[in-house]
């Protein structure tokens, strides 16, 4: 039997941001994946009381567990404003390429904006970080 | 009516059948997460500190306890559908394909388990 395609073929197309955009929402979507280790964990620590707990906050309150948060919050913004558009095109809006070039800026702008807004909330000296 | 080629029926190539429910249940669960992560990071930020007591306090509230739970189980969902994805785009040996989907499942249903045990037991009050 002869070989068949295989999905993605990415060489063969040139180069555009919106690929840059797709690809990102992949890598985002992976990284987040991985995060749902440590939300695990963190949720586990409550659950098996006062000490637990204590032991994981201080883990998570080092600047490796801090820099990796402020990662995910990044990662969760892209994916979340990025994660829209198809959901749009599943609807049958927003094919045309000016349409899909435009809402790639708009994800990326909405990104930036709810990434702020939630680093500005998870480590602005405010009470909120452990 | 069946849209398979005669030649795609007989090679046994084509539509498993279940094409559509994965694609489906990945937008269900990206529309769901999109309140309920939101709400997660918010919620958790809007906290006055986030020592045991005030997350304790705040997880055994039913709403957040039944949001919490809906979020870990749509959450857990929809990151197993897209690493699934990513395998299946990626690895094409049958082994290592196999292998990773089976572990994949695997370890997503230990996370969304041991997650909405951990909010059940706050919630319900047997910590010790």
């Amino acid at each position: 039997m002869r070989e068949r395609p295989l999905s993605p073929h990415l060489s063969v197309y040139r180069f555009q941001y919106t690929m840059a955009l797709s690809i990102l929402h992949r890598i985002s979507g992976v990284a987040l994946s991985l995060g749902l280790i440590p939300l695990t964990y963190w949720l586990t620590a409550i659950a098996a009381g006062p000490s637990a707990y204590d032991r994981a906050a201080s883990l998570l309150a080092s600047w490796p567990a801090k820099l990796c948060l402020g990662g995910w919050i990044c990662a969760f913004a892209y994916h979340l404003a990025a994660g829209v558009r198809p959901l749009c095109w599943d609807s049958g809006f927003g094919f045309e390429r000016v349409q899909a070039r435009a809402s790639g800026r708009i994800a990326v702008m909405a990104a930036l904006l709810v990434a702020l807004a939630l680093l500005w909330l998870a480590f602005a000296p405010h009470g909120t970080s452990a | 009516m069946s849209l398979r080629t005669p030649l795609g029926r007989v090679l046994g190539k084509g539509s498993a059948g279940h094409g559509a429910g994965h694609w489906w249940a990945q937008r269900v669960t990206s529309v769901a997460l999109v309140p309920l992560a939101l709400w997660f990071a918010i919620s958790l930020a809007m906290l006055p500190s986030l020592d045991y007591v005030t997350l304790s306090t705040w997880m055994s509230g039913t709403w957040t306890a039944v949001l919490l739970i809906l979020f870990v189980v749509a959450v857990a969902h929809h990151s197993h559908a897209g690493l699934q994805v990513v395998v299946e785009d990626y690895l094409h040996g049958t082994f290592a394909k196999f292998a990773s989907l089976l572990g994949l499942l695997f370890a997503h249903l230990v996370l969304a388990a041991a997650a909405v045990f951990a909010v059940l037991r706050v919630a319900f009050g047997s910590v010790a």
